[in-house]
């Protein structure tokens, strides 16, 4: 009889890396649903558009690159990005914006340098921030979250034209659009803490801008129930909310008119959720050990902190996340854990004494 | 029991599937028709045969003892017969093939008959050390390390630890599980004999959590003994050794170290009843336990499995499912290994059987890409970067493999076990390890070879500066001697040369030639200074060779032949220096009566002449056989050369005696010659000028010879330089024939007048050296070509010739130049002549020149023989240089030489 010969271990765990794709998916659920809600349809018909034109440019890149397109696709890699560029940009983002960013992202940030696994950058992010600096317009086409007096959560037929003017529907953007909270923190210099939250509708919220604690409380379940099953460890996130809470307590200025707002305010803001459990978790471009990420993190968490108060963008995720995937392999050289037996971990590059 | 469990980082909890095995005892399969017993179960040396085919065996008798300290014996399971003992597949993951005992079982399982050792306590410890070690006993959880050996490894009281290891962290193994519930006793048993032989503080049995029958069992053995049994949790692999004495000790084994470094011993249960076994049963290892387990089985449960027994023998006891089996597995399913067959035998090693199904076992899924998701450094129970070390691993990047510390690496196979991405990460660190190893290997052999070349290369080098020192100075003692008697004998005009003259060979041909003059210019008192002088050099040179031969003598511890050949030469040495002691003593009284006579006075010179030559070659000769001699005895062992040289040696001894003879004979009939008158007297010279010159042109083809055999000699066996010696000693043989033609026919020369006839050999002897130096450096040119040809294309080699010839054309220039310039000496000749003083003038100039031409000749030689060291050397890039630099340094040598002579000669 042939019997087969097959090399140690024998047996295997169940967890697989299309499982731990589709876990991630289900985990951004409890946001996509919050966000559906708080402002409307839009970013549901991106989510559907953008995950077309990411699994089309997966697939045309594996067909360039002779790989087996459906092999491929079954990592579930590429509907990841898709999910997390639909999350990151503007619900009301025109398609051929979307189009742009979302075939950078798989072709140029991910499969350029070698497909999955191999990017150095979180390929969500490069299309994001391709889109932010290229056309700084269309990005900050944010809509106010439902129930802000004055107005209207759009419909799905109005999202999809707005989306698809080609479609029909005459949008007066400057109608439906609102600064987010982040925006108007970063722009005031004449009001109190107190006075901003009294005026200004996007401040309205129970803990920060309206609408956006929802959101990202929904993407913070939605992180825990990763870390619960064993998806990433607590290292990455961790660092990052710390690092931010510890630099908004020390540079919050007061709640005078300087203010740079709350540490809850600053925690439930923008992308912060999104980024902590969804962006700066990315295995394949951010640090390996476990220290490695917890300094990544908390670089992270600096650096959008950093941004928020101090730079040219209301938010930062992107950009922080980028700056700190540059920094990974190093932060990686010096963050090997100690080997069993040894006295002390190896830093630094191979030296030749190390055998 | 409340020992603080240290939990070690990472670690996995597969499925256990124990329960399918550990339910039922351990069975005793029926015994195997045949056995195969592979010589090398253990780690270390395999074990060496002590029976032969044919043999008939009992059961527990040896058959293979150990081969040096780390190695393990292996005794018969059952008695039977020995059919074979050949190269056999054994269970190895490389799948090669061993050697291995084949034994034929008679079915009777007779032991042979057991010496146990009834009260331990009262025995030597070496004693019982010695009977564990013969008894075959290993480590039985999977290393297979000699038992005896670890206890050895240190003196007792450095152990204050021994943990015992229960905790059968891989799935599907039962086999220590069953033989603690089972044989708990016998466990106690043998950690009760290695308390007594290590005095340790403490011992702790570490068991998992899912073997609480097993627990309870040894709880109970262990009643009232001070051994501690500890619960440890069930998380794989804790039953790596070290793992195990982290959980229990919290003590880590630095990893340059071994556990019993820090004072820790580790032993599995089943190793411990084997020593209770070859203790107080006094019976070897020859049965283990082994789980038979996978849902190809109808049964799966342990047996008591015979070493060597055929695993299909075992699976069919089991009750095998033929066509379910898909995939046997030796060991657990995380580090075992597959099998290819169902034959293999079982070891000592051997603990588990699995004969899974398809779906037990599936194949391996297409690997994914690794995404770096770190769940495997989160399994890593040695905190290793897994993700980096596939990474690197893939890239063969060897510096950072090192530097994440990839040798750390246990292979237990969590990593591979969590990877999503199915990546078969152990198989990637297997294949760096055995690369890495690889190349160490290959550097340190390289490394290794290094060294011995430039070992040799110093010796030699030793051995030649020594040589070139010995013969340094006895040149110089040689010169010194003869110095001091020529300024004993001659005027200090007469030996003016000698202060210009540099290298000793020419002070020493010098001392000669202003002797010689001294005797021709000076009456009575240096003629016989001359004849007592040439005695005592050959007196002297003989017992010099005496002398090496004596040292040469001393020194050969080679065959008893050369010896006694040696020993022969130096009888007849002796013998001559005996006959010249006396000759010389004959010569100092002679003279006295010869001085007297103007005509005797005239006569002597002549006289001295011939025989001066004759000793001459008679001393190059010598020399000749002394050089023989030396090359024969360096040549010592090899062999294939001395036989030639032997013959060269004796040829070169034939000679000399020839030449002895010759000149005895000259020596005995010099008184025809004095009654010549005058004109015979004077041609006398010229006549020996031309025999000279043959003479030094038979010493240089001699000296080529000698140069060739110690070329032979150095180079070993080289048809080439063969073929060179027969060619110089041709050309030897063809100038002394030469010469003798000359010797015998001197007469033309002395019917020429004298104007002309002076002239003439001064014309023609400075043409005959141009012409020997231009031969010489047309050889130069030749042999430089030939080096040029063998050795292929090296610019360097090139630049040679191409010098090499420019030097030939230079000479030929010279002598054509010398051809057309002796012309107008002649004419000043005749004006002279008249005057003596003039005329002696003369001779000293040429004199001088000869040297500068014996000089330049040498050095040229010197030219040669780097060359040709240079082309012997061949690739041996190191030597090139060195080489190189030599034949460069000879060169700027002959090129002095030669534009001193040229000097002189304008």
């Amino acid at each position: 009889m042939a019997l087969i010969r097959q090399t140690s271990p024998h047996t295997r765990g169940a967890e697989t890396t299309s499982r731990v794709m589709q876990l991630v998916m289900l985990a951004a659920l409890p946001g996509l649903l919050v966000t559906t809600a708080m402002f409307g349809w839009g970013t549901f018909i991106n989510l559907i558009w953008i995950s077309l034109i990411a699994v089309g440019s997966e697939a045309l890149v594996a067909r360039l690159r002779k790989r087996p397109v459906a092999f491929y696709l079954r990592d579930y890699s590429a509907l990841v990005t898709a999910v997390l560029l639909a999350l990151a940009l503007p619900p009301l983002a025109p398609w051929w914006l979307t189009l742009i960013g979302t075939a950078f992202a798989i072709i140029v940030a991910k499969h350029l340098y070698g497909g999955l696994g191999q990017n150095p950058f979180n390929p969500a992010m490069v299309g994001y921030v391709l889109l932010l600096i290229s056309f700084p317009a269309d990005m900050v086409n944010w809509l106010p979250a439902a129930g802000t007096p004055g107005y209207e959560t759009l419909s799905f037929g109005q999202s999809l034209q707005a989306i698809f003017p080609f479609l029909g529907g005459n949008l007066d953007y400057d109608a439906i659009t609102m600064a987010t909270a982040l925006d108007v923190v970063r722009e005031n210099s004449s009001l109190t803490w107190s006075e901003l939250q009294a005026t200004n509708a996007a401040l309205g919220g129970t803990f920060a801008g309206k609408g956006w604690e929802w959101v990202n409380i929904a993407y913070l379940a939605g992180g825990l129930f990763l870390l619960y099953r064993k998806v990433f460890t607590w290292h990455a996130p961790v660092g990052m909310l710390g690092a931010l809470i510890v630099m908004s307590l020390v540079f919050k200025n007061g709640s005078g008119s300087d203010t740079h707002g709350t540490v809850l305010f600053h925690l439930l803001s923008g992308a912060t959720m999104l980024g902590a459990f969804f962006i700066v978790t990315d295995p394949v471009s951010g640090a390996t050990s476990n220290r490695g990420r917890l300094i990544f993190g908390a670089g992270v968490g600096i650096l959008v902190y950093v941004i928020r108060a101090w730079g040219g963008y209301p938010d930062a995720v992107a950009f922080a996340v980028l700056l700190m995937n540059m920094a990974a392999p190093t932060i990686d050289y010096y963050t090997q854990p100690r080997t069993y037996g040894h006295k002390k971990p190896r830093k630094g590059l191979a030296k030749p004494e190390d055998r | 029991m409340s020992r603080q469990i240290h939990a070690f980082p990472g670690g996995v909890h597969p499925p256990e599937n124990k329960d399918q095995s550990s339910h039922n005892p351990i069975a005793l399969p029926p015994l195997p028709a045949e056995l195969t017993l592979p010589l090398n179960q253990h780690s270390g040396a395999p074990a060496k045969p002590v029976v032969s085919v044919g043999d008939k065996v009992l059961k527990g008798q040896l058959l293979a003892k150990a081969n040096g300290f780390v190695s393990a014996p292996v005794h018969a399971p059952t008695s039977g017969t020995i059919t074979a003992i050949e190269v056999c597949p054994v269970p190895h993951p490389s799948g090669l093939e061993e050697p291995c005992i084949i034994l034929q079982s008679d079915g009777e399982d007779r032991w042979a008959e057991l010496e146990p050792v009834t009260d331990y306590t009262a025995a030597a410890k070496d004693l019982l050390l010695q009977k564990i070690h013969d008894a075959g006993v290993v480590g039985l959880g999977g290393a297979g390390f000699p038992a005896a050996v670890k206890m050895a490894s240190r003196t007792e009281d450095k152990i204050h630890t021994v943990v015992v290891n229960g905790a059968e962290c891989e799935p599907y193994i039962t086999a220590d599980d069953r033989l603690m519930r089972e044989r708990a006793d016998k466990i106690v048993g043998g950690i009760l004999i290695l308390r007594h032989l290590l005095n340790p503080k403490e011992i702790i049995i570490g068991i998992e959590d899912n073997k609480p029958e097993a627990v309870d069992a040894m709880r109970a053995a262990c009643k009232g003994k001070n051994i501690e049994v500890a619960v440890v949790p069930t998380r794989y692999p804790s039953g790596d050794a070290q793992r195990l004495i982290y959980l229990l000790t919290g003590k880590e084994v630095p990893n340059d170290a071994r556990s019993v470094d820090i004072g820790i011993l580790c032993y599995n249960v089943g190793t411990l009843a084997a020593v209770h076994d070859a203790i107080v049963e006094g019976k070897p290892l020859i049965s283990r336990i082994t789980t038979l387990t996978g849902e190809a089985l109808k049964q799966p449960q342990n047996v008591e499995a015979l070493i060597g027994t055929p695993a299909d023998h075992l699976l069919e006891f089991s009750g095998l499912k033929k066509r379910k089996l898909h995939s046997l597995v030796l060991g657990g399913p995380m580090m075992g290994h597959t099998l290819e067959r169902t034959d293999m035998p079982v070891l000592k090693t051997t603990n588990c059987l699995i004969a899974a199904t398809w779906e037990e076992f599936p194949p391996a899924p297409t690997p994914q890409e690794c995404i770096r998701c770190g769940l495997c450094s989160e399994a890593c129970p040695v905190s290793l970067l897994p993700q980096q070390l596939y990474w690197h691993s893939k890239a063969e990047n060897h510096d950072q493999l090192n530097h994440h510390n990839l040798f750390d690496c246990i292979e237990c196979g969590a990593c591979a076990y969590v990877c999503p991405s199915a990546i078969p990460l152990v198989q990637y660190y297997r294949a760096s390890k055995g690369e890495i190893r690889q190349l160490q290997a290959k550097q340190q052999k390289a490394e290794y070879s290094k060294k011995r070349f430039e070992d040799r290369q110093a010796r030699l080098e030793a051995e030649k500066a020594a040589r070139e020192a010995k013969r340094k100075a006895n040149a110089e003692r040689a010169a010194q001697l003869k110095k001091e008697k020529a300024a004993a004998a001659a005027n200090p005009a007469a030996a003016k040369p000698e202060d210009s003259a540099k290298a000793d060979e020419v002070k020493a041909a010098l001392a000669r030639a202003t002797a010689r003059k001294a005797t021709e210019g000076k009456a009575g008192r240096p003629q016989l200074s001359a004849k007592q002088k040439e005695l005592k050099i050959q007196l002297s040179m003989v017992k010099a060779q005496l002398k090496k031969s004596e040292r040469a003598l001393a020194d050969a511890k080679g065959s008893e032949e050369t010896n006694a050949q040696l020993q022969t030469n130096i009888d007849k040495l002796k013998a001559q220096v005996a006959t010249l002691e006396k000759e010389f003593e004959q010569a100092a009284q002679a003279p006295v009566a010869a001085a007297p006579e103007q005509p005797a006075k005239k006569a002597k010179p002549v006289l001295n002449e011939q025989q001066k030559k004759l000793k001459i070659e008679s001393a190059m000769a010598r020399a000749a056989v002394k050089k023989a001699q030396r090359a024969l005895d360096e040549a010592g062992k090899s062999a294939a050369n001395i036989d030639e040289l032997k013959q060269t040696l004796q040829q070169a001894q034939t000679k000399a005696d020839e030449l002895e003879a010759a000149m005895k004979a000259a020596a005995d009939a010099p008184a025809p010659e004095p009654a010549a008158d005058k004109p015979v007297k004077k041609p006398k010279p010229a006549l020996s000028d031309a025999q000279k010159k043959l003479k030094i042109e038979a010493a240089m083809a001699r000296a080529a010879v000698k140069k060739a055999q110690r070329a032979l000699d150095e180079a070993g066996d080289t048809p080439e330089l063969k073929q060179a010696l027969q060619q110089a000693q041709e050309k030897a043989a063809e100038v002394e024939a030469a010469m003798q033609a000359a010797a015998e026919a001197p007469e033309p020369a002395p019917a020429e007048e004298k104007p002309a006839r002076k002239a003439k050999p001064v014309l023609s002897d400075a043409q005959k050296k141009l012409k020997i130096e231009a031969a010489m450096a047309r050889a130069a040119v030749k042999k430089a070509q030939r080096a040029l040809d063998e050795a292929g294309d090296d610019p360097e080699l090139k630049q040679a010739l191409q010098q090499a010839q420019a030097k030939a054309a230079e000479l030929e220039a010279a002598m054509q130049a010398a051809a057309e310039a002796p012309a107008p000496e002649p004419e000043p000749t005749p004006a002279p002549a008249a005057e003596k003083p003039a005329r002696k003038a003369k001779p000293v100039l040429s004199d001088e020149q000869k040297k500068l031409k014996i000089e330049a000749a040498m050095a040229r030689a010197a030219v040669k023989k780097a060359q040709r060291a240079l082309d012997d050397a061949g690739e041996d890039a190191a030597n090139i240089d060195e080489l190189k630099q030599t034949l460069q340094q000879a060169q700027a040598a002959a090129d002095a030489a030669a534009e001193a002579l040229d000097k002189a000669s304008a």
